[in-house]
């Protein structure tokens, strides 16, 4: 027989650290032809709570940080994308399905999706930001700042391009984040998580979670210390809404998309930053 | 008297409290928007009135001009005789035994300017001199200017000690303070500049020589009040605020009392503790009271130049 | 109401301590502004596709005066028929005229708008003091310039909007549903209506149940505009006119200002997701020790006595440093005591009539509650009118982070005063609370002033100030009290989407 492999067990990334589900949950992922794969963890709502703690923990130091150091820790987490590009085209073609070539478009266009929200971080500010002219004695300015921990469903039908298209102009604003992956998908979500993890990305700032998102979204939607949501399955929408209320997060539902729409540009765009940032206007009296 | 220590000038909350210029100007913009009708309105241009230093200080200033204003000063309108006298007349020193001669027996004080005015800008015991002879002459009242060479050089204990030894040449004369707020331009040097004339003992503290541009407005006069409330309210001593310059309408003098009023209380809104100095003001008041008296608007022929 | 104490007013301190004499030694006479400047129908009717419309089903309610509690008119209550009416006159308003309308024209209606609202200005402000309670003073220097401004400000934009949206093109949204509360009744409408038209939208407007009628008024000179019949359109009701306005499929943006509660029903139930929700708030308003204290005291007063504390963005929580907590208690309460209560209509009154019985209600049973909870009342001593709703300038000390008073939204003249040492504390507390949509911070030391703003979690702080507004300045909270923006550049996004 030949060499046995050492194959990869594929947790939760939560706080910077890869756990297991605290239920002990798994779940066995099978390749298109019904071979194992690997287990994956089945998060509990127990998880989402930790999630969201670790999130919250980590948003004052990285909205602290400089425009320029979040700007490079987004262009750390393309570079190391690039450089695991051959796991992630194996795995894209494992798990999901791809076709080699179809597989290493995602993967393309991950990377640059990550360029693309790195340019922006020390920019989008300039561009949302505002001197206000006021008619009195006083500066007048607006500034756009970030909403604090945002929840992120990952979009179902993508296992890599969705998921990095929705969490990257969430963070490069300094928000963080609890991300729920694509039900289908979640072991190139974990990959993804790894990338993460090698890019200086401070942790908690992004947590995955993979399971159910049937179980997982109402109690994100509820849960009291997520500011904001990012879901566009449709298929939990007026579920989130109600719950989502409790709290008044800002809710950002949009229709599916089929995979061509997020390997394409319209995918990407300020107003995707924009989507979770307050606008902070600030008075001040001019005099001596 | 006493002198306090300067250590007392620096506690927070008077020397150095900062004030917020906008801010002020909006409070003071604010006291403009009360509307004086009927009864308060009368009652008002005469407490006006009775508050003023009628003033005259040109250098063609002579003993007939300072005559003539005394007459006025103690009967302003010859057609209504309810109308009280005014305050104070206020003159240059040379002038002040004609004023005290035309005055006698009126219950009208007079005021003189001292201290070389308006610049002060001659030695402290020139300036104490002139005090000494002013008073000699009969001034019931001082009005001095500070040392601003001294405070624009941070010299703060030369302008406090030097108001000091005036105050001590004025005898039983009332010492009204000119800050010259014009020149101090911000109203952090006006507070600081209020704090220290308080403490050095002046009864009275005043905007401007009415020599310099901008002289009384009303958001100085607001900071100064405030002043003087603090003063008040850590030492229990009210000291009178006075106004000069560019007050000439009557309805912006009720404007400052309307200030006073809402910043000081009822204590201050007598000509004990407040003051306008000016001298066309006079006949406004006057005009407008006879239109409260008749119901008509006034000409100017009809009031008298003095 | 052994912890109650009256205000000192002219009353000495009884320690032998200086005290000021806020008296009557130069009573202000009366003076109030004429009734007579405007004309007030017996009855309206709601504004549909430009004209005047009797309610097809339902009746009429009415709306007093809740300085005398008297009828002024009767209003007609909108009803589920009355809304769709409104809705189907913005939606043929929108497809026939107002989208094939260009834009230098739309803006040139507005500015006719403007206009016409400074013309009619002394009858729209008086006619807003009658209805609301709100001083003349406020709403002659206030309310009514900054409607005018606004519409002025909006008009601008209707041709220039590609110039907001760099790299991107963006179409309006097609009809607007909005809903005003009645604490700043034409100012809110004309934060509505302004930058809906200029972005091309159409318009169907509920005004508050209690001030329904500077709404209509603006209807009037609509009109006189000569906008296209339908682009705005007015339904006056209660809260069930507005939940079927929310609830109509064919409303395709909500902007909703009032309450946090009517905020979330909005969210829950809202056909469409382009919502605006302008809420409720909690504002905390932090004095340093280095502040220029008597200017602060008066950014205090603007903060809670202004417009009788009816006010979503009211300084209501003042936070100050421990170190100048007396002194700045004793200069607000001399400050209070020159605050005139009382008719809102007199040129001389600072603080008007609560707006209705029920608010009058509510501020009673929280101030109570207040005081049992064991904080210190201080009620200012005015002699309040025999008749209409008042409520004197109030406020507690000795207030903790805990009490009602300090978490709720009292909505009228009362302040909950607290203590702090330190900056981080102060930010900790400011921060605690579910609401953001305002903070003020004094402080004469500029790196503090930044580093306070980048900490408060508020849509709006103001620093060394309060309570400015202006229409080029972005207004909107964070968490609970509400998301999108109004006025400035960034009160375009509401009122288009990017295709």
């Amino acid at each position: 027989m030949s060499r046995l492999a050492v194959s990869k067990t594929y947790k939760l990334y939560i706080g910077g650290k890869f756990v297991r589900s605290e239920s002990g949950r798994a779940m066995e992922r099978l390749d298109k032809q019904g071979r194992f794969i690997a287990n994956s963890c089945h998060a509990s709502r127990k998880d989402l709570r930790d999630a969201v703690k670790a999130a919250r923990n980590a948003f004052d130091d990285w909205r602290g940080r400089t425009p320029y150091n979040r700007a490079q820790v987004l262009y750390r987490a393309a570079e190391m994308l690039e450089a695991r590009y051959s796991e992630f085209e194996s795995l894209l073609s494992r798990e999901a399905g791809l076709g080699r070539d179809a597989a290493r478009t995602e993967v393309q266009a991950a990377v640059d999706r990550l360029v693309y929200y790195c340019g922006w971080a020390d920019k989008f500010g300039a561009l949302f930001g505002s001197v206000n002219p006021v008619s009195a004695a006083y500066f007048d300015f607006s500034v756009p700042e970030p909403m604090g921990v945002v929840g992120v469903v990952a979009d179902e039908g993508t296992a890599l391009i969705g998921l990095v298209s929705q969490v990257a102009p969430v963070i490069v604003s300094g928000n963080a984040c609890v991300a729920v992956a694509s039900d289908k998908y979640p072991l190139t979500a974990l990959e993804f998580g790894e990338v993460l993890a090698t890019s200086d990305l401070p942790g908690g700032v992004v947590n995955l979670l993979t399971g159910q998102k049937a179980e997982l979204v109402p109690h994100m939607a509820r849960h009291m210390d997520v500011n904001a949501m990012d879901y566009r399955d449709e298929a939990l929408d007026r579920e989130v809404i109600e719950l989502g209320t409790e709290n008044l997060k800002r809710l950002r539902l949009s229709q599916k998309r089929p995979r061509a729409w997020w390997l394409s540009e319209k995918a990407q765009g300020p107003e995707q930053i924009e989507a979770f940032v307050e606008i902070k206007t600030v008075w001040h009296p001019i005099g001596v | 008297m006493a002198r306090p220590s300067l250590a007392s000038l620096l506690s927070p909350g008077a020397f150095d409290r900062p004030v917020d210029q906008v801010g002020a100007d909006e409070r003071a913009a604010k006291f403009t928007k009360r509307s004086i009708k009927a009864s308060a309105k009368e009652q008002g241009l005469r407490m006006v009135v009775a508050m003023t230093d009628l003033t005259t200080l040109e250098g063609k200033d002579s003993q007939g001009k300072v005559r003539q204003m005394c007459a006025k000063a103690v009967r302003p309108d010859p057609n209504d005789p309810t109308v009280p006298s005014v305050a104070a007349v206020c003159v240059y020193p040379a002038l002040v035994k004609t004023a005290k001669q035309a005055l006698v027996g009126s219950g009208v004080s007079v005021a003189s300017v001292a201290t070389s005015f308006p610049s002060g800008q001659t030695a402290l015991d020139e300036r104490v001199e002139e005090v000494e002879r002013a008073v000699a002459d009969g001034a019931d009242e001082i009005d001095m200017v500070i040392n601003r060479r001294a405070f624009m050089q941070g010299a703060y204990e030369t302008v406090y000690e030097e108001i000091v030894a005036v105050k001590r040449s004025c005898g039983g004369a009332h010492l009204k303070t000119i800050l010259e707020t014009g020149e101090l331009e911000t109203y952090d040097n006006v507070r600081r500049a209020s704090h220290i004339a308080m403490e050095a003992g002046s009864d009275f503290i005043k905007t401007s020589t009415g020599k310099v541009t901008p002289a009384a407005t009303m958001p100085v006069t607001l900071v100064m009040l405030e002043a003087i409330r603090e003063h008040y309210m850590d030492t229990g001593r009210r000291v009178g605020m006075k106004p000069a310059g560019g007050i000439r309408a009557a309805k912006l003098a009720l404007h400052y009392l309307v200030m006073v009023k809402e910043t000081l209380g009822d204590d201050w809104l007598t000509p004990r503790l407040f003051r306008f100095g000016a001298s066309t003001l006079l006949n406004d008041v006057l005009m407008q009271l006879a239109k409260q008296r008749t119901g008509n608007y006034q000409s100017g022929d009809y009031f008298t130049l003095d | 109401m052994s912890k109650t104490k009256q205000a000192s007013g002219a009353v000495r301190a009884g320690n032998g301590r200086p005290d000021l004499a806020f008296g009557a030694k130069w009573e202000y006479a009366p003076a109030p502004e004429s009734r007579k400047l405007v004309k007030i129908e017996k009855e309206y009717g709601h504004f549909i596709g430009g004209k005047f419309v009797k309610p097809a089903k339902g009746g009429y309610f009415d709306t007093i005066d809740p300085s005398t509690e008297e009828r002024l008119a009767r209003v007609a209550k909108g009803t589920k028929e009355d809304v769709d009416k409104a809705v189907r006159a913005a939606r043929g308003a929108f497809e026939k005229h107002w989208s094939k309308t260009s834009p230098k024209e739309r803006g040139k209606a507005l500015y006719r708008i403007a206009r016409l609202v400074q013309e009619r200005s002394r009858e729209l402000a008086v006619l807003e003091s009658i209805d609301g309670g709100k001083p003349i003073r406020e709403s002659r220097d206030i309310d009514v310039p900054l409607v005018a401004q606004h519409f002025f400000y909006y008009a601008g934009w209707a041709d220039k909007l590609a110039y907001a949206f760099p790299g991107r093109s963006v179409r309006a949204l097609g009809v607007a549903g909005q809903i005003v509360p009645w604490n700043f009744p034409l100012l809110m409408a004309a934060w509505k209506i302004a930058p809906a038209l200029a972005t091309g939208n159409t318009v169907v407007l509920k005004p508050a149940e209690t001030t329904p009628l500077t709404a209509l008024l603006l209807a009037q000179i609509i009109q006189d505009a000569d906008l296209p019949p339908g682009v705005v359109n007015i339904v006056t009701g209660d809260g069930s006119t507005g939940a079927a306005l929310v609830s109509h499929q064919g409303i395709d943006k909500i902007a909703f200002t009032g309450s946090t509660e009517v905020g979330k029903l909005i969210q829950r139930s809202a056909k469409t997701r382009h919502l605006t929700l302008e809420l409720g708030g909690k504002a905390a308003n932090i004095v340093f020790e280095d502040a220029p204290l008597d200017q602060a005291v008066e950014g205090i007063v603007d903060a809670i006595y202004f417009n009788q504390g009816h006010v979503c963005c009211a300084g209501s929580r003042l936070l100050v440093q421990e170190s100048v907590h007396d002194e700045v208690v004793r200069k607000l309460e001399h400050r209070i005591q020159s605050l005139r209560v009382g008719d809102p209509l007199d040129k001389n009154t600072d603080v008007g009539a609560i707006n209705s019985k029920m608010q009058l209600d509510k501020i009673c049973e929280l101030v109570e509650c207040g005081v049992s909870e064991g904080a210190v009342l201080h009620k200012g001593r005015q002699p309040l009118p025999s008749k209409g709703y008042f409520f004197p300038p109030s406020y507690f000390t000795g207030v903790a982070q805990s009490h009602r008073i300090a978490q709720e939204e009292i909505f009228g003249p009362v302040l909950s005063v607290m203590t702090f040492r330190t900056p981080a504390e102060a930010i900790e507390k400011a921060n605690n609370t579910p609401y953001g949509l305002s903070a003020g911070v004094w402080t004469d030391k500029g790196s503090k002033i930044f580093k306070m703003l980048g900490e408060l979690r508020a849509g709006v702080v103001w620093a060394n100030t309060f309570n400015r507004f202006d229409p080029a300045s972005p207004f909107g909270g964070y968490k609970e009290s509400g998301y999108g923006r109004e006025g400035g550049k960034h009160g375009l996004a509401p009122y288009l989407e990017v295709v």
